[in-house]
């Protein structure tokens, strides 16, 4: 049988037929006739944007299928179906939790981390269809631990990792851009288990090596960070729990002719590791499609330093901005943004243009000053090229 | 108790126009706002103003930000004025400026009928609140009173809505509007409310969701035809509305479905199987089939008058100045201008229902009417679901809509609920079967006791299915402070 999975359904009985949904959904997966409003589980993302908007709460309902509901079938319904049965195996296999439709406070997190780009913000059109809230607190995924590296030297003061999880026979699709959430052991103050911590993924939707069931994260050490330090200090063999994937708009576009600006400091560069490595094996002879800007104190701190620059810059042209080097002047990402102002500026101008910024907070204020200037100096006007790009699915920020 | 002195209108007031950059805007809102106050507490729900209210605010127009849920005291609510997002490139929808960019001013042309549209759609939403206000005393449920509340603070936000756009688009006559807003009263000798079915009474529960059912859905067309202007902030404004209008729609439709559930558990309990046995029926404490048939009558008929003259030159106006568009204009295959196009319009001459084509342009209100119907028909299907579903031998109907007119080509015609045409004696004499009469009024009246106990309902309702933001069944929707 094929691989189970939770679909998302309307409750006929409790449903007004409003249309709010419909509305608030910007994909189109959610449609009507003259009885019923049904989602279409061919094109649902599962992103919840319109779960708040439905005022009966007939919208959050979901059933484990192992073959989905087709639209006529829905239609036709009067009520909603009893959960189908499966074998404790199946489900154990499948590991798929009904009790929730998804974690609002994830959500709220993912919201508060995407607020940088300054309005509603849509995946790229061709993006693949990512899948989301698979796996919640209640019933988390189990990976183990395959690798653990350190990527910054020894001896700086930041300690950044690779942690490789292997997923093992898990069914857990995930695309570049998306995060999954580790529950650190034990429990809070309050006696609860403790929430869990949003980390992107660093590997490619197809693992660390083509058709490996792992995932790579990039985990910086916070002092008195009780998640991070418990990442970083993970052995090799340990269990971790895993939920998610989150996210939905943050993506990479599928097609060709996209040319990619990545804009990032630290751990920030998660993403675009994964960006650039699927690009390199779908489209391995791409040339001049993918900018990188990268911030860091110096080469010794900056992940993936080594790695990185073994990728010959016809396929990605890199910019690293350090700010603690003896024997140069202090230089930010913004900075390494206004000397390729051209090219910078031409980008903007290109409609196949996607433009990511990821890392602290801090920097968006930076960046953005920098790309508004150079904007201005080439005769456009940032907010508005923004704004088309935010609409088109071009433009996306993920700080925290 | 809101300090208006002192009040950090910045803060205060959730919006996403940019008021804090529009000193304006933000200074006559200001001078509005202590009166808003003042209406609220006059005329707003009695009794309850210093309860704690389950309520859903919306303080953004992105699916995560508007609906907040906590408890608060109503005139402490957070009124917002929110427009859904600009959608960039759009152009008017319908009329002859068909494609060209939409208007971010008003159109110095159609200032007068666009701000008398405004003014319109602005005075339903005080005069709801102001009709309902005596209800929250008799409420069948802290659930329903709720709702109710819910109901009025969304109608308050609405009216904040239309006088943000009088405030910024129609300089001094705008201000002076928005005043009268204030000033008008629901069933006021002097100054009533400007659309008929808007100085009726909401005298029970069962008229409250009738009412939320019927005469709300024409809010909602209204609304749908104003988010189609080529005014691009009335059609944001009017967008966003309708996402809560939805809210009153849920309310109208499962208020009265759980009456009809209610009535059917205890007939089949007492094993009743005839609905038309009145009395029977309502010595079980319930509201028996047919007086609910009635109800309907009256409430569909009366929203039924308020979409206008079937044929009219100022609808025909507003629809070719693309002030206001078709039903889901956008998603019409048409030439949006119907410049040849006709509509089948009802007519009643020489004591006949006649059916003739009119040219489309001067029929908008018939069609959005239409409109109306069809969407009104499936919450009655739903209700006929529910009797089915308990075998009772009953089936709901619309009325003709030529029945119990005050306006347009029926008005005054003896039309019986099917369509018949009878004389103006019979239909007088007939009149008790087909619409509410003291009696039935009386009966419902005594039903309306005060349910206030947490989880609990009154008898001649069903509870809901699920609660308001997924909340367990006795969770304490109003936390009753009696002022």
């Amino acid at each position: 049988m094929s691989a189970l999975f939770k679909q998302h359904l309307i409750d006929p009985e409790l449903c007004i037929r409003c249309h709010t949904c419909e509305d608030a959904c910007t994909i189109g997966a959610i449609t009507h006739d003259d009885v019923n409003v049904v989602v279409d589980a061919q094109k649902c993302n599962g992103c919840l944007d319109c779960i708040a908007p439905c005022p009966t709460g007939s919208i959050d309902n979901w059933r484990v299928v192992d073959q989905a509901y087709t639209l006529e079938e829905q239609l036709g319904w009067m009520e909603l179906p009893e959960q189908q049965v499966f074998s404790a195996v199946e489900e154990q296999e499948s590991s798929i939790s009904e009790e929730e439709a998804g974690d609002e406070a994830i959500a709220a997190l993912l919201a508060e981390a995407h607020s940088g780009a300054g309005g509603r913000v849509r995946a790229p059109e061709s993006a693949a269809k990512p899948m989301v809230n698979l796996y919640s607190r209640k019933k988390p995924a189990k990976a183990v631990v395959q690798g653990n590296y350190r990527l910054t030297a020894e001896g700086e003061d930041t300690d950044i990792r690779h942690i490789i999880l292997d997923l093992g026979g898990t069914y857990f699709p995930r695309l570049e851009g998306q995060s999954v959430g580790i529950i650190p052991p034990g429990v809070d103050a309050d006696g609860q288990p403790h929430v869990p911590r949003l980390y992107s993924l660093s590997s490619p939707r197809d693992g660390e090596r083509p058709g490996v069931n792992n995932l790579s994260l990039t985990v910086k050490r916070e002092e008195q960070g009780l998640c991070s330090n418990y990442l970083c200090d993970l052995q090799r063999g340990e269990e971790v729990q895993v939920v998610g994937p989150f996210g939905s708009t943050f993506l990479m576009p599928e097609d060709p002719q996209a040319r990619l600006v990545m804009i990032c400091t630290g751990t920030g560069s998660a993403p675009f590791r994964a960006f650039t490595m699927h690009r390199q094996r779908t489209q391995p002879q791409a040339q001049d499609s993918m900018l990188l800007f990268f911030g860091a104190r110096s080469p010794d701190s900056l992940p993936y330093f080594g790695p990185l620059k073994k990728v010959p810059d016809s396929f990605l042209h890199k910019h690293f901005a350090f700010s603690r080097m003896s024997d140069q002047p202090k230089a930010y990402v913004q900075d390494k943004l206004r000397e390729s102002a051209d090219l910078v500026a031409n980008a903007m101008s290109d409609p196949h243009t996607y433009l990511y910024v990821c890392g602290l907070k801090v920097m968006e204020v930076g960046v953005e000053q920098a790309l508004d200037d150079i904007a201005r100096q080439h005769h456009l006007e940032w907010d508005t090229v923004r704004a088309r790009m935010r609409e088109e699915g071009r433009y996306h920020v993920e700080t925290y | 108790m809101l300090d208006t002195m002192n009040v950090s209108y910045d803060t205060l007031i959730p919006n996403n126009v940019g008021l804090s950059n529009d000193r304006r805007v933000l200074k006559a809102l200001e001078k509005w706002h202590p009166g808003y106050i003042n209406w609220w507490k006059d005329l707003g729900p009695e009794g309850f103003q210093d309860s704690l209210v389950y309520l859903r605010t919306a303080v953004s127009v992105d699916p995560k930000g508007w609906a907040k849920f906590d408890h608060v005291r109503m005139p402490d609510y957070r009124w917002g004025i929110l427009l859904a997002p600009q959608v960039e490139g759009r152009t008017i929808p319908c009329g002859e400026h068909y494609g060209e960019p939409v208007w971010q001013e008003v159109p110095g042309e159609y200032r007068a009928l666009l701000r008398r549209l405004i003014v319109i759609q602005g005075d339903t939403e005080p005069a709801s609140v102001e009709q309902q206000r005596h209800l929250g005393k008799t409420a069948p449920s802290l659930y329903d009173m709720r709702n109710l509340f819910q109901v009025n603070v969304e109608e308050g936000r609405h009216l904040w809505a239309m006088v943000y756009l009088l405030h910024k688009y129609f300089g001094t006559d705008g201000r002076e509007e928005a005043d009268d807003l204030l000033n008008r009263r629901s069933g006021s000798e002097d100054a009533p409310r400007l659309l008929g079915a808007f100085n009726e009474q909401t005298p029970d529960w069962l008229s409250f969701f009738m009412f939320t059912y019927f005469t709300d859905r024409d809010g909602k067309m209204q609304l749908e035809s104003l988010a189609q202007s080529g005014f691009d902030p009335l059609s944001r404004t009017c967008r966003f509305m309708l996402t809560e209008e939805a809210h009153h729609m849920f309310v109208g439709e499962t208020g009265v479905g759980r009456v009809i559930e209610r009535t059917c558990q205890r007939m089949n309990e007492a094993g009743i199987t005839d609905p038309t046995d009145i009395n029977a029926v309502r010595e079980l404490g319930v509201i028996d089939l047919p007086t609910i048939q009635k109800k309907a009558n009256l409430h569909y008929t009366l929203s039924l008058d308020l979409f206008g003259a079937e044929v009219s030159t100022n609808a025909a106006n507003s629809f070719n100045w693309g002030l206001k568009g078709r039903y889901r204009e956008h998603k019409l295959e048409d030439d949006h201008q119907l410049k040849d196009a006709t509509y089948p319009v009802l007519e009643f001459r020489d004591g006949q229902i006649e059916r003739t084509d009119a040219p489309a342009i001067s029929a908008i209100n018939m069609r959005l009417r239409d409109d109306y119907s069809d969407d009104a028909r499936g919450g009655v299907k739903r209700w006929n679901q529910i009797l089915a579903k308990h075998n009772i031998d009953f089936e709901l109907t619309l009325p003709h809509e030529g029945f119990n007119r005050q306006i347009g080509t029926f008005a005054g015609a003896p039309i019986t609920p099917s369509g018949e045409v009878v004389t103006a004696e019979e239909w007088q004499k007939r009149r008790d079967e087909w619409l509410p009469n003291s009696a039935d009024g009386d009966f419902v009246h005594s039903l309306m006791k005060p349910v206030w106990e947490p989880g609990k309902f009154a008898d001649w309702i069903a509870p809901p299915k699920v609660g308001i933001d997924s909340q367990s069944g006795d969770f304490e929707y109003v936390k009753i402070h009696m002022a």
